[in-house]
């Protein structure tokens, strides 16, 4: 890849690293994980804000680090442009001020000009010349912004820029960013533990855990086919089940596996043959409820049944814990609509009927060493 | 009143901040910014003078400037007069004992600064001394500010270490503080009164503007 960023990290300690990325120009790229996976670190690294023991990166066909030629250009001389997490404004600094220092490589007689057009853009006309404390949140995100793209950038850093601000002002942020990345011609990336939040923003999903990344790829793909057991748990899968391949049915594009006894049809996924244990997957969307009072045709698909041990109504909806095949078993899980649960009389200890959609059961090695507790 | 005292005291107080003001802030952001072994026992050699006697302090002083030292005989035989009992051995005392009062507040005042808000002026390509002069000094400033007036008036107040170091050489060494002494010493209460409430006033003045400033830079910044 020519253009973009191209990121290649490993290091030991003191915290561990073993990342593998690329961005093109113009695409998000969402970095998430839990708290201490090493994100920020992995974020401050590109800005080249930490030494890191071994690895390259290289921006627009720039070689910006490389420890085996011993190339380590310092922070000031990579053009990036990164809005830290609580934005790191200048404090002392008007908006105007605060967007100018980052264009000390224009001539200074555009710079102020240049600066208000920068501002205009994130709109913040009219708030030019208060400093950072007399802004909202939200103000002082859009500053942090607006001086990030001022140095003209190679590739943008986004530090959790969300995390500070309350959740209207979020959900206005999210549109504005989305609308301004359309104009982005340099990379975008992305840090956040909100998976909705990457969901909604990214073009491709980096699933980071202690360091390592373990699975890139576009969003919908990585959080409905996770690659292994600890990305299905890092992003909130909690159906994960083993069960023993019997065989493929190439004709109507059907994997079929045995679970607790029952045969269940999967999508066609041949990489795992006949014989073979795995350790399969659905999303919460793939299961479908029956109606209680009028069966239907789709309930030929994988039916299951079970009482209900657990009905939590939260918001909107109603979160379900079903015992299939036994207590004593690991139960599944799946989220409805508070009225459809309302309409169904479902509440704890009712016997529900669910079909596990072929389409969304995933399948995985089941040699998980790293598998905290034990599905079965 | 001794006016040539008073004179000699603030020309005292004026060129030992002049020296420790640079000195003070590439101590103080180099401690600030940097973390090495032994930096606490830099720290505490730094905050020595804060707790020694001033007579301990005059008197290693002395020694260390006097005509049998290699410091003392270098000054001599480059200026042709001694050391000690100078106004320049005098100012040279004044630098060491000032030490922690100018680079304390310093120190804080840098270490003050969000480490992001540094690593923001980095990411916006700023050069060092850019990020010095644009972000680090005004932010750090109430701290250079109070090691200014801290430096300047202790300077003005200082006793022990004046008196074994410089003795009291109406012109050349005798300050203000010990001119208030020496009027003491000849029962004139009237003169050593005078002389005590200028050096009050100017001490007052000077603590109360650096407060005072402080106080509208902090409301500017979070208004």
């Amino acid at each position: 890849m020519a253009e973009g960023i191209r990121i290649r990290l490993r290091q030991h300690g003191p915290i561990p690293l073993d990342a593998a990325l690329e961005c093109a120009p113009g695409k998000v790229l969402a970095l998430v994980g839990p708290s201490g996976s090493g994100k920020t670190t992995l974020l401050r690294a590109i800005a080249g804000l930490l030494r890191v023991g071994e690895g390259e990166i290289h921006s627009n066909g720039d070689c910006w680090f490389d420890s085996r030629r011993g190339v380590d250009v310092e922070t000031r001389r990579r053009r990036v442009g990164y809005v830290f997490q609580n934005y790191a404004l200048f404090p002392h600094l008007s908006a105007l001020h605060n967007v100018m220092e980052a264009m000390l490589d224009r001539p200074a007689a555009e710079r102020e000009q240049r600066a208000r057009d920068v501002l205009a853009r994130v709109r913040l006309s009219g708030l030019e010349n208060r400093v950072p404390a007399a802004l909202s949140g939200g103000q002082q995100q859009r500053v942090a912004v607006a001086r990030a793209l001022a140095r003209e950038p190679q590739v943008l850093l986004l530090d959790e820029p969300f995390s500070a601000v309350d959740r209207a002002t979020r959900q206005r942020l999210y549109r504005e960013l989305a609308e301004l990345r359309r104009d982005l011609a340099m990379p975008v990336i992305l840090v956040t533990h909100d998976l909705d939040e990457a969901l909604m923003l990214a073009d491709q999903l980096c699933v980071l855990h202690q360091g390592r990344t373990l699975q890139v790829g576009e969003p919908y793909a990585v959080m409905t086919r996770p690659a292994s057991v600890e990305v299905a748990q890092l992003v909130g899968l909690r159906n994960v089940f083993r069960a023993g391949v019997v065989g493929h049915d190439e004709a109507r594009a059907l994997t079929i596996i045995e679970w607790r006894g029952q045969r269940l049809e999967a999508r066609l996924q041949t990489a795992f043959a006949p014989g073979t244990q795995v350790t399969w997957v659905i999303p919460q969307g793939h299961i479908v409820l029956h109606r209680r009072d009028r069966p239907s045709r789709g309930e030929r698909e994988n039916p299951v049944s079970g009482p209900v041990i657990e009905c939590l109504l939260l918001g909107e909806n109603v979160a379900l814990t079903v015992a299939v095949n036994g207590p004593d078993r690991p139960p599944l899980f799946l989220s409805i609509p508070a009225h459809v649960a309302r309409r169904n009389d479902i509440t704890a200890g009712v016997e529900i009927g669910l079909s596990l959609l072929a389409e969304g059961i995933h399948l995985m090695p089941a040699d998980d060493a790293r598998t905290p507790s034990r599905p079965r | 009143m001794d006016w040539s005292a008073l004179t000699l005291s603030l020309k005292l107080a004026a060129w030992t901040v002049l020296i420790l003001l640079p000195l003070g802030i590439w101590a103080g952001h180099a401690l600030a910014a940097h973390h090495f072994r032994g930096k606490a026992w830099v720290e505490a050699l730094l905050a020595l003078p804060l707790v020694l006697p001033p007579t301990v302090l005059g008197y290693y002083l002395l020694v260390a400037m006097g005509g049998a030292s290699p410091v003392g005989q270098f000054y001599e035989s480059l200026f042709g007069k001694p050391l000690v009992f100078s106004f320049e051995g005098l100012l040279l005392a004044s630098v060491i004992f000032n030490i922690p009062f100018a680079i304390q507040p310093m120190q804080r005042g840098f270490e003050a600064i969000a480490p992001e808000v540094r690593d923001a002026a980095a990411c916006c390509g700023l050069s060092r001394w850019r990020t010095l002069w644009r972000i680090e000094l005004p932010l750090a400033w109430p701290g250079i500010l109070s090691a200014v007036v801290l430096t300047f008036a202790h300077t003005l107040g200082e006793f022990g270490v004046v008196l074994m170091v410089g003795g009291s050489i109406p012109g050349e060494t005798k300050t203000v503080a010990i001119a208030i002494y020496d009027r003491v010493q000849a029962f004139d209460t009237a003169g050593a009164g005078v002389m005590s409430a200028v050096l009050l006033l100017i001490s007052l003045v000077a603590i109360g503007a650096a407060y005072f400033t402080n106080a509208r830079s902090r409301t500017r910044r979070h208004g």
